[in-house]
């Protein structure tokens, strides 16, 4: 990662939308929220619409909502934008960031230390899982 | 996790435990049949615990939306720590209930 300039981070915002919305106004409520996170410095990565999903409990009286799920690459303070603008948006009912970039970098880690480990004798694997893996997963 | 050297016998050697888990039945009296319980994420690699994936976390939930201890599930302590913290992200975005019904 690069310290000099600003951090930026690899971030997941998922967000609940009203189900009473259609899908044109959905779109639209989509592309305004893109507007502001590009506009406060966040790089979108990737929009996905989950799609309409049953509650695990009521959220503002709703029983479903429609999930959306935005990848992103910001600053903590583009972060803080966008989740300011969510707070603020109505349709919105519920929202959660949360970062990724550090484990991706575990989950890296322990596939090329996997890589590396079945190029070896199988024989001596046993022992070696239990030696690397505890530290990496702690770490 | 798996130990590395030692292996456990089959009976376990906490016998105060009832035997608890999938496929793990009572024999009436004193006698345990203890299947020995591995870890999930171990044996599948599965590395990422990610809290979208509600299915794979539905096996971790009781009914009533706990968190099932690891003593039931025989998840090893690094996962079952990732699991958690998965778990209580889902909850937070209604994925998971906090408590069902």
């Amino acid at each position: 990662m690069e310290i000099a300039k600003i951090m930026q981070r690899a971030y997941e915002v998922m967000f609940i939308v009203r189900p009473d919305l259609t899908e044109e106004e959905v779109d639209k409520l989509l592309a305004t929220l893109q507007g502001h996170a590009t506009s406060a410095g966040a790089a979108i990565q990737n929009v996905e619409k989950m799609g309409k999903r049953r509650l695990a409990y009521d959220v503002k009286k709703f029983q479903d909502g429609f999930y959306v799920l935005f990848t992103l690459n910001a600053d903590g303070k583009a972060i803080h934008e966008l989740e300011r603008r969510l707070r603020v948006a109505e349709p919105v009912i519920k929202f959660i960031t949360v970062r990724t970039d550090e484990e991706q970098q575990r989950l890296e880690k322990v596939r090329k230390l996997r890589a590396a480990r079945t190029k070896r004798p199988p024989a001596e694997a046993p022992a070696a899982v239990a030696e690397s893996e505890s530290p990496a997963v702690g770490a | 996790m798996q130990r590395p050297q030692g292996g456990r016998p089959e009976r376990g050697d906490r016998p105060d435990r009832g035997p608890g888990g999938p496929g793990g039945g009572r024999e009436g009296g004193r006698k345990f049949f203890r299947r020995k319980k591995v870890c999930k994420f171990c044996v599948e690699k599965i590395d990422d615990i990610n809290y979208k994936d509600v299915r794979l976390l539905q096996q971790f939930v009781a009914e009533r939306g706990k968190i099932v201890p690891r003593r039931l599930t025989g998840v090893c302590t690094p996962h079952q720590r990732r699991l958690t913290a998965a778990i209580k992200r889902a909850r937070n975005i209604a994925l998971l209930p906090f408590a069902a019904r």
